[in-house]
């Protein structure tokens, strides 16, 4: 198992003494662990599990149980498309398949320059505006592909 | 003198440019060095006029969209800013008629106020539920709530009342309040609403529940998906706080409630009761056995009250109201108001609040317009991944828990998506067993395993193979999911597969790929 870094591992060891204490911490650790890193590295796991008192299998066990959180680094952008029945009524379908080449990558894939991942997502609460998309926690409704090139392009740009 | 212009900061109505019309409003005005105060409120629910801006004149609120920030120089040359005529121009925002038979109780102040503003929220009529509840024994107002018939909005429409009632019961040191944040529900975004648009009525809700019960620690459980109302509920909690009507001495009563929130991780399981209690206290989010009662062994294996926004946000209005008007509004069992969202292939979505009774037609005509392609609305999924599909001919069902239970269907947590008439079935059954394989939680056999193999015979009978055998063999599957299974998920999985089945059998042909 890759080991972390003494800066990151500083970091962990910062972010759990911060969240001792408080009643039932781990999902608030490791969504803390998360922002701070961008993804869960494994050589996370045991220090965490360490420091409060669990088992390694514990907390493999959650971070694995969750889609939000990642056992791998993203790319600089993180895109979710919405797959869930509204936003399929209004085309999601296409759009994930324009998506999917318009990036060269499928869900949970990043590009090879590491620009962007493509994360499919379960409903964004954004209903009447489908098909619904988030990029870097920003929201987008009623995203046609025409609409999506050009928010690929603006982050493209962007970074 | 300045101009006050309302520019919501929903996050579908950002999703839309809001935020950049905002913008845009802010710079114009300083070009032409005109007087504005933006002001940013939550969505009126008319997604399809947002971004929906409006202006305060001295006859009330006028309203213009959906506005982009390439109009908004014509709506300054136009005079907006005292609700000059323009294309735009919607009228009175109270007296647009998609607005004008609602009838917002729980929503009432949702786009109107600022929800950053603890002060805004008591000028419109917020804190006066906690000040009668202070007044009150914990006993009058759990049977306040009782005799309003408010049932749980989440989905599982269980009596509001009962629950309390049986927290209440219970002696413990500690005692919990919860609420069920995670809306994963497809076609669903009320809670949402509420919390971007006015979270200090949950709060407000919230802590009347821990006042009633006895419980001194609430938690909102909210879905990783909604940044928006995470920072949203932050702010009002940090304002109430500071406020003092949260903390050690709430509203100077003596009395303690302290709220958190926590985010979820993106499992849709964890909107399941007691999933959601495992998710909250740091683990997988695995379904419990019941009982126990969460009521009685809840979070930490403590009394706990788990209730979805909408109803906690609803208790406010009951107790400054009374049971009697709460329950004057709806139909049979079902009493009260229900924000319906009305979603996916439609022509005006949006949350629609109005007592229990109107007809899917009503909503998906005379609200809704049809369907946003123009083409025939063939079938509309209720009450979220699990509800079932209903076709044309039941759109004269009213929305009502036993009206819809009656045919087999269920109302949920609300949300109706539209389909038009170019939805394939098969492949919506293959979804519904396929978001089950994915979010289920694994703790038992029928959903986890039957999920998969139901895409997986779904997807022999679109190849052709064993067309019959197998269309029976799914039905059989479906039969043993939804008997064997834990929860609900993989209990009600087999829903909209088996009202697909029924209703558009003719979907499930072999095809070419």
């Amino acid at each position: 198992m890759e080991t972390l870094s003494p800066d990151d591992s500083a970091v962990v060891r910062r972010i759990v003494a911060e969240h001792l204490g408080r009643p039932g911490p781990l999902l608030e650790v490791l969504h803390a662990v998360q922002a701070a890193l961008g993804f869960i590295p494994a050589g996370a796991v045991p220090l965490v599990a360490q420091e409060l008192n669990l088992s390694r299998a514990e907390v493999h066990g959650v971070v694995t149980f969750y889609h939000y959180f990642r056992r791998s680094r993203p790319g600089v952008h993180t895109v979710s498309l919405c797959q869930a029945e509204s936003c399929q009524a209004m085309g999601a379908g296409a759009l994930t398949e324009h998506a999917r080449k318009r990036l060269g990558i499928d869900f949970h894939e990043t590009t090879p320059n590491g620009r962007f991942s493509l994360e499919p997502v379960y409903c964004l609460g954004n209903c009447a505006c489908s098909p619904a998309a988030m990029i870097d926690g920003r929201l987008y409704g009623r995203v046609t592909a025409q609409r999506f090139d050009e928010l690929i392009a603006e982050d493209s740009a962007a970074s | 003198m300045t101009v006050t212009v309302y520019v919501p900061i929903d996050a579908g109505a950002l999703s839309l440019g809001a935020g950049e019309v905002a913008a845009a409003i802010a710079a114009e005005a300083g070009r032409r060095g005109t007087q504005v105060t933006l002001k940013r409120n939550g969505s009126r629910g008319a997604y399809w006029l947002e971004p929906l801006i409006e202006v305060v004149t001295p006859a009330g609120r006028c309203a213009y969209g959906p506005v982009t920030p390439g109009d908004v120089r014509a709506l300054f040359d136009a005079d907006f800013l005292h609700g000059g005529a323009h294309a735009l121009r919607l009228g009175p925002t109270e007296a647009i008629p998609w607005f004008k038979g609602q009838q917002r109780l729980t929503c009432e102040r949702v786009g109107i106020v600022d929800p950053a503003s603890v002060e805004d929220y008591v000028a419109h009529g917020g804190y006066q539920g906690l000040k009668r509840a202070l007044s009150l024994e914990g006993a009058a107002i759990v049977q306040a709530i009782t005799a309003s018939g408010l049932r749980g909005r989440g989905g599982a429409a269980f009596p509001t009342g009962i629950k309390w009632k049986t927290v209440l019961d219970q002696q413990a040191a500690q005692k919990y309040v919860t609420c069920n944040a995670d809306e994963g529900d497809s076609g669903t975004f009320a809670d949402r609403m509420l919390m971007e648009g006015d979270p200090f009525v949950l709060i407000e809700g919230m802590t009347i529940a821990g006042i009633a019960v006895g419980a001194t620690q609430g938690f909102i459980y909210l879905r990783a998906e909604y940044p928006h109302a995470h920072a949203a509920l932050k702010t009002a909690i940090a304002a109430a706080r500071h406020a003092q009507y949260l903390g050690a001495d709430v509203a100077g009563s003596g009395k303690r409630f302290e709220l958190e929130v926590r985010l979820g991780a993106g499992a849709y399981i964890c909107g399941e009761e007691t999933s959601m209690l495992e998710s909250l206290e740091g683990k997988r989010g695995e379904v419990r056995v019941r009982p126990p009662l969460p009521a009685i062994k809840g979070l930490f294996g403590q009394p706990t009250i788990v209730n979805n926004v909408v109803t906690l946000a609803s208790v406010p209005w009951i107790v400054v109201h009374g049971a009697e008007a709460y329950a004057a509004f709806g139909m049979g069992k079902s009493r009260g108001t229900l924000p319906i969202q009305l979603a996916g292939n439609i022509k005006r979505g949006g949350l629609i609040e109005r007592a229990f009774g109107l007809t899917l037609r009503e909503l998906l005509y005379d609200y809704g317009g049809g369907s946003a392609t123009g083409k025939p609305i063939r079938t509309v999924q209720v009450g979220g991944p699990l509800g079932a599909y209903i076709p044309a001919s039941q759109f004269d069902t009213a929305v009502d828990y036993e009206a819809l239970a009656g045919i087999g269907a269920l109302l949920g947590h609300g949300g109706i998506v539209a389909f038009d008439d170019g939805v394939d079935m098969a492949r919506m059954a293959r979804y519904a067993m396929e978001f089950c394989a994915v979010e289920s939680c694994g703790k038992c056999t029928p959903c986890r395993i039957g999920s998969t193999r139901g895409v997986e015979i779904i997807d022999r009978i679109l190849e052709g193979v064993d067309g019959e055998r197998n269309l029976k063999l799914l039905e059989d599957l479906c039969e043993t999911m939804v008997q064997g299974s834990l929860c609900g998920l993989g209990g009600m999985a087999p829903f909209p597969v088996q009202s697909a089945l029924k209703y558009f059998r003719e979907d499930f042909r072999a095809r070419v790929n």
